[in-house]
């Protein structure tokens, strides 16, 4: 358990994803079965754990310290969690009971037994393993570690590809080890025996525009490229199941596609709502759909979802993936045709006789929630993973605005003594800058040192790591942002909210006052 | 006669009437009494200064000789001032820190100052002393605050070094205290390769080796003419003001840890871009604070700098008088 704490500790104060990567290996090569395993599943979400409510945790700590003390102190530290853990006073010796034995415990504890054994495991654990400890009872690890990003340190550790280990993923459970026996090379790779199990899926390459000339447009296969998220619709044997991109079964939150589920097969599409009149809706919407894991029946009447189908995995028995492109879309078609079309219906084809009849459409598409186009060979095999060449992805070109530097926050890292995290404004009507957005990459190096210069030498205000900058009408910084898309926002003054802002140009030469009015930004909302 | 008539707050700092004499002034005064070196206590400009040899070394170091018209070593042996007898006896804070007991007429007051209890090889061992009064700092008066072995923080700095052996790990140290405290815990963890400082941290550690505290190969953290990787993998240790600066520019992917008592609360750690935080503190811990005034068992607890209201609290809840002394101008923060 105390190697587990330390990783947990770790994970919390490393921002990098290849940091993460690194501690995540070294745990899972230093620490054995079962821990390892149990770890894994806490990380990914696939762990069964007995939960400790907040007020089971403020009457244990009210049997040992006096209240007034406990008040000052929560209102110190500002965490309750947090507080109790520093706050509690081990009694004894200290013990490493191990994280499987740990969570074995917990969940043998009937309700009333668990506060006692709560109470038992806080009197026998050093500091950062009673702070573990609360974390998987209290449920959400929050070190910044998805599911995602946890297989692909098992596939680094293993040397193996994450789409390996996606595909395994829903056959499997904690402690997984017959997985870790496979990754270090002590048994052959487990059977998927699940049925409706993930299907590792293959994405498109961006298409670098000057290598087009080089394609042969007969050879390609050109459909929009709709602005929801990637899943994968299978069925089999009666067992249904909605997938991420990533392998993660988001069905829970889609009863509604769930329930015309009803076939044997494996789709590959992009999850879309439709709005109040019936069409596809922006993924402002569908965000409001994400990341649950049940929904309400409000909800899922107001942004109804369904699949747009662009590829047939599997159709009963038969694996598809090795058949050209074209001929799976064939059976695609007919695939369709016996399921619900207000769930389930058909992404379509276009027709172009030459790159630049493409490029037309691409620069006019009929739908605003089209953010550009997928083109793929014809006779391409469904191969899992980024492969360069059969697919790719052709973005319309992204939204450009000038907004004016306001605040600037030092990095990690390479960049951990550098401004170079930047949050830009643009004007209101009573000509003052409201924050819209953040970006933090987008520029060179040497750029990089010319703004943290800028930022050093105009400083308004610190506050830690964040400075205010000088940003008046005849004086700033302006930025050129790049974003894809723009939302509605309660959550933000402006009421708007950028999706994946970049810097694309530094604008040195440009008087702030000449930046955009936050008018601009409204006017490129979706419709409400 | 009350406590009070001997020692009592003033804005100036903790004033003693009948000897007239200032203990820690925050401001210039005819006559002070430190406590030890750290800028926020010995502060330059007073007329006469009593203090131990080595907190009056230091204060010259940080201020130039003539920091004070007159000086005075202080020691355990007790010196009249104006018919007070003062004695100084080691708080185990920093090297030469001490606490000040002052006894008038029968009744004694112990000044302890900044203190700590866990073993510090870089610092003379705090001793008990007894007075009527015990005045008791309170940097990490709350009982979420427990130290741990700080070998234990060594061991997780030099697991991270050998997993990121491209980074440079720079560890926030205060200058005095703190930065010859943590050389000697890393090489106690038996790291012996050359440590890379600041500049700002060079005085005193040339200071602390020459009063005999062995602080192993140390070179100056100077820019190499562009050759990052030279750091890599590497220990710098600096004041954790320079991380902001353009300064820590020169060191490859700096991973920044800081030593302080106050990377126990994660939201401090967070506040200031900490990747590594190390919780070591030159103060007492929770537990030491009660353990010591158990163990002094005073008539009277005063709680001054930090957090008074908790200790005051745990002194009524085991029925010992206790009163919070407001004293102003030290900054806990900086400190540590």
């Amino acid at each position: 358990m105390r190697r587990f704490a330390e990783l947990l500790e770790r994970l919390a104060f490393t921002p990098q994803r290849l940091g993460k990567l690194r501690l995540l290996r070294d745990y899972f090569a230093a620490v054995p079965d079962p821990d390892r395993g149990v770890a894994l599943a806490a990380l990914t979400g696939d762990l069964d754990i007995r939960g400790a409510k907040p007020a089971m945790l403020r009457a244990l700590v009210a049997e040992r310290v006096d209240e007034e003390l406990f008040a000052l102190s929560y209102d110190y530290v500002g965490d309750l969690a947090e507080t109790i853990v520093l706050i509690w006073e081990p009694q004894g010796a200290l013990a490493d009971p191990g994280l499987s034995a740990t969570v074995g415990r917990l969940n043998a504890a009937g309700r009333t037994g668990a506060p006692a054994v709560v109470r038992d495991l806080l009197d026998a654990l050093d500091t950062p393993q009673r702070y573990a400890l609360l974390k998987l009872a209290t449920g959400g690890l929050r070190v910044g570690v998805s599911a995602r990003l946890a297989k692909q340190a098992l596939a680094d550790f293993g040397g193996v590809e994450v789409t390996g280990i996606e595909e395994l993923w829903h056959g499997l459970a904690p402690p997984y080890t017959e997985l870790f026996a496979w990754l270090e090379g002590r048994a052959e790779k487990p059977v998927q025996a699940a049925l409706a199990p993930f299907r590792p899926v293959m994405l498109a390459t961006p298409l670098d525009e000057a290598e087009l000339a080089a394609l042969d447009p007969a050879a390609f296969a050109a459909e929009w490229k709709w602005d929801g998220i990637r899943v994968q619709a299978t069925g089999e044997g009666g067992e249904r199941r909605l997938y991420s991109r990533t392998g993660d079964d988001i069905s829970g939150a889609f009863p509604d596609v769930l329930a015309q589920l009803d076939f044997d097969g494996t789709l590959d599409g992009e999850l879309l709502v439709r709005g109040a009149d019936g069409g596809t809706a922006a993924f402002g919407d569908l965000q409001q759909r994400l990341n649950r894991k049940t929904v309400g029946k409000a909800l899922m009447g107001r942004h109804p979802a369904f699949v747009r189908a662009y590829d047939l995995l599997q159709a009963g028995a038969k694996d598809l993936r090795p058949l050209p492109f074209a001929e799976r879309r064939a059976r695609l078609e007919e695939f369709l045709t016996g399921l619900d079309p207000e769930r389930f219906d058909l992404s379509p084809l276009l027709a172009f006789d030459d790159w630049d009849a493409l490029a037309k459409l691409r620069a006019e598409p009929p739908h605003p929630v089209i953010e550009g186009l997928m083109l793929k060979r014809l006779d391409s095999a469904y191969v899992p993973g980024r492969p360069k060449g059969p697919w790719f992805k052709w973005k319309r070109d992204p939204f450009l605005i000038d907004a004016v530097l306001m605040y600037a926050q030092r990095g990690h890292g390479k960049r951990s003594s550098f401004y170079s995290d930047y949050t830009f404004g643009v004007w209101t009507e009573d000509e003052t800058l409201v924050p819209v957005g953040k970006a933090y990459f987008g520029f060179t190096d040497e750029e990089l040192k010319r703004i943290d210069r800028f930022v050093r030498d105009n400083t308004v205000e610190r506050f830690g790591p964040v400075r205010s900058v000088r940003a008046e009408p005849a004086f700033g910084l302006v930025l050129e942002v790049a974003f894809e898309g723009l939302n509605r926002s309660g959550r933000h003054k402006s009421g708007v909210a950028m999706r994946f802002p970049r810097v694309h140009r530094l604008r040195w030469d440009k008087p702030p006052a000449e930046a955009d009015r936050l008018l601009t930004l409204q006017a490129m909302l979706p419709p409400e | 006669m009350t406590p009070d008539d001997l020692l009592h707050p003033r804005p100036e700092g903790l004033y003693c009437p009948p000897g007239d004499f200032y203990i820690d002034p925050v401001r210039p005064v005819a006559r002070a009494l430190i406590t030890h070196g750290h800028a926020d206590h010995a502060r330059s400009g007073h007329g006469a200064v009593m203090a131990t040899r080595r907190t009056l070394d230091i204060m010259a170091l940080r201020y130039g000789a003539g920091f004070a018209d007159a000086t005075q070593q202080g020691s355990r042996a007790p010196v009249d001032v104006n018919g007070v007898s003062v004695s100084f006896h080691a708080a185990g804070h920093v090297l030469g820190s001490a606490q000040i007991r002052v006894e008038w007429k029968g009744l004694s007051v112990v000044a302890a100052g900044d203190y700590k209890r866990g073993a510090d090889p870089a610092s003379e061992p705090f001793e008990p002393v007894r007075g009527d009064v015990f005045i008791t700092e309170a940097t990490f008066g709350l009982p979420v605050f427990r130290h741990p072995d700080p070998m234990q923080e060594m061991a997780r700095l030099l697991k991270s070094l050998h997993l990121f052996p491209e980074r440079a790990h720079m560890v926030g140290v205060y200058a005095l205290g703190k930065a010859q405290r943590v050389i000697r815990l890393i090489r106690a963890a038996g790291y012996t390769d050359t440590l890379y400082i600041h500049g700002a941290l060079k005085t005193l550690c040339d200071y602390y080796q020459a009063e005999g505290v062995a602080l192993g190969p140390l070179e100056p953290a100077t820019d190499a003419g562009g050759d990052k990787a030279r750091f890599a993998g590497r220990i710098v240790l600096a004041p954790p003001s320079a991380f902001a600066a353009k300064w820590a520019q020169r060191f490859p992917e700096p991973l920044i840890a800081f030593a302080s008592g106050w990377m126990q609360v994660r939201v401090r750690a967070r506040q200031r871009g900490v990747e590594l935080p190390l919780v070591i503190s030159d103060h007492c811990d929770w537990p030491e604070l009660t353990r010591t005034i158990e163990e002094l068992d005073p008539q009277e607890v005063w709680v001054t700098h930090g957090r008074e209201e908790a200790l005051v609290r745990w002194c009524a809840l085991n029925r010992r008088r206790a009163r919070p002394l407001h004293l102003v101008g030290y900054e806990d923060e900086a400190v540590e």
